[in-house]
C-alpha cells in the first residue's frame, strides 16, 4: 500500500540542515573544545541517514553524486599528505605547523595543520559509513 | 538582580522536571499505545526544553557565556520531537494496534481501507 511521508520528508528538509551545519561547527571547534574529524563526520552521517530514511536511496544518490569509496581514498591522501609534509621540512614525521593570520573575513585567526589531518578524517569516516549503510540498505 | 536570574533559572527547571514526572505518570497510567505517546511527545518534549532554558538562563545570567548551541537544541526538539511521536503512532496503527475499547471514532480506517484497495 502507498504510504504519506509528508510530515516525515518535510522535517528532514528542515533538521537536515541543523545536523549539518552543527556537523561543521563540531568539526571547527575540535582544537580548542570537545568535537573534531571523528564526531563531525558522524554527526554529518547521520544527517545524510536521516535523507535516507525520508526519501530513497536513489533519490539521496541523485541529490549528493559522489562515490563514497572516492571520499574515503580523498580523506586517507589528505591525512598522510599532511604527515608527509614534514618530510620536505626535513622534521621529524607528522610535525605539524601553526601560525596566527589575518584573513580577510574572519580577521585574525590562528591555522594550524592539523586542521587538515582532521579534514581526512571526517571525510574517512563520513565516507566508510556512508558505504556501508548504502551496501547494506541497497539489496533489499 | 542575581534573585531575580535564579528564580527565573529554578522556576523553569522546575516547570520541566514537573513536566516530565507527569510524563512518567502518563506513560505508565495510560490504556494503550496512542494515549501513552500522546503523553510521551507532548508532555516530554515541554520538560526537556523547560530545563534547556533552564540551562540556558544559568549560563547567560550567572556565568555570562551566551550559548546558541543550548537554543539550537530547543529548537531542533521543538521539531524533531512531535514529528517521532506521529511516526511512531502512525507505525502502530498501520501494523493494525488496536486503540482502548473507550474510543468513540475511528476516522482513519476509511483512509487505510481505501489506500489498501487502491
Amino acid at each position: 500500500m502507498k504510504t504519506n511521508d509528508v510530515i516525515l520528508q518535510t522535517g528532514t528538509k528542515v533538521v537536515f540542515f541543523i545536523i549539518f551545519l552543527f556537523s561543521i561547527h563540531i568539526f571547527f571547534a575540535g582544537h580548542f573544545a570537545p568535537g573534531g574529524g571523528f564526531v563531525g563526520g558522524l554527526l554529518t552521517t547521520a544527517a545524510i541517514v536521516l535523507l535516507l530514511l525520508a526519501f530513497d536511496l536513489k533519490t539521496v544518490q541523485k541529490a549528493l553524486p559522489f562515490n563514497f569509496m572516492i571520499v574515503v581514498a580523498i580523506g586517507l591522501l589528505l591525512a598522510l599528505g599532511t604527515a608527509a609534509g614534514s618530510i620536505i621540512f626535513n622534521v621529524p614525521f607528522f610535525t605539524h605547523a601553526f601560525g596566527d593570520f589575518y584573513l580577510p573575513l574572519f580577521g585574525e585567526s590562528a591555522l594550524h595543520t592539523a586542521m587538515i589531518f582532521d579534514a581526512g578524517v571526517y571525510l574517512v569516516v563520513v565516507g566508510s559509513t556512508i558505504t556501508m549503510i548504502q551496501t547494506i540498505g541497497g539489496d533489499s | 538582580m542575581t534573585v531575580i536570574a535564579n528564580t527565573l533559572i529554578v522556576f523553569t527547571i522546575l516547570t520541566g522536571l514537573i513536566f516530565t514526572v507527569v510524563t512518567v505518570i502518563g506513560v505508565l497510567r495510560f490504556p494503550d499505545v496512542y494515549t501513552r505517546a500522546h503523553a510521551a511527545s507532548k508532555s516530554a518534549t515541554l520538560g526537556v526544553i523547560g530545563i534547556l532554558l533552564g540551562t540556558f538562563f544559568h549560563f547567560w545570567l550567572n556565568e555570562g557565556l551566551f550559548s546558541i548551541k543550548l537554543l539550537l537544541g530547543i529548537l531542533f526538539l521543538f521539531i524533531t520531537a512531535p514529528i517521532g511521536g506521529h511516526l511512531l503512532s502512525r507505525a502502530a496503527y498501520l501494523s493494525g494496534v488496536k486503540p482502548t475499547k473507550h474510543t468513540v471514532g475511528d476516522d482513519l480506517a476509511e483512509v487505510v481501507k481505501q489506500s489498501k484497495r487502491d
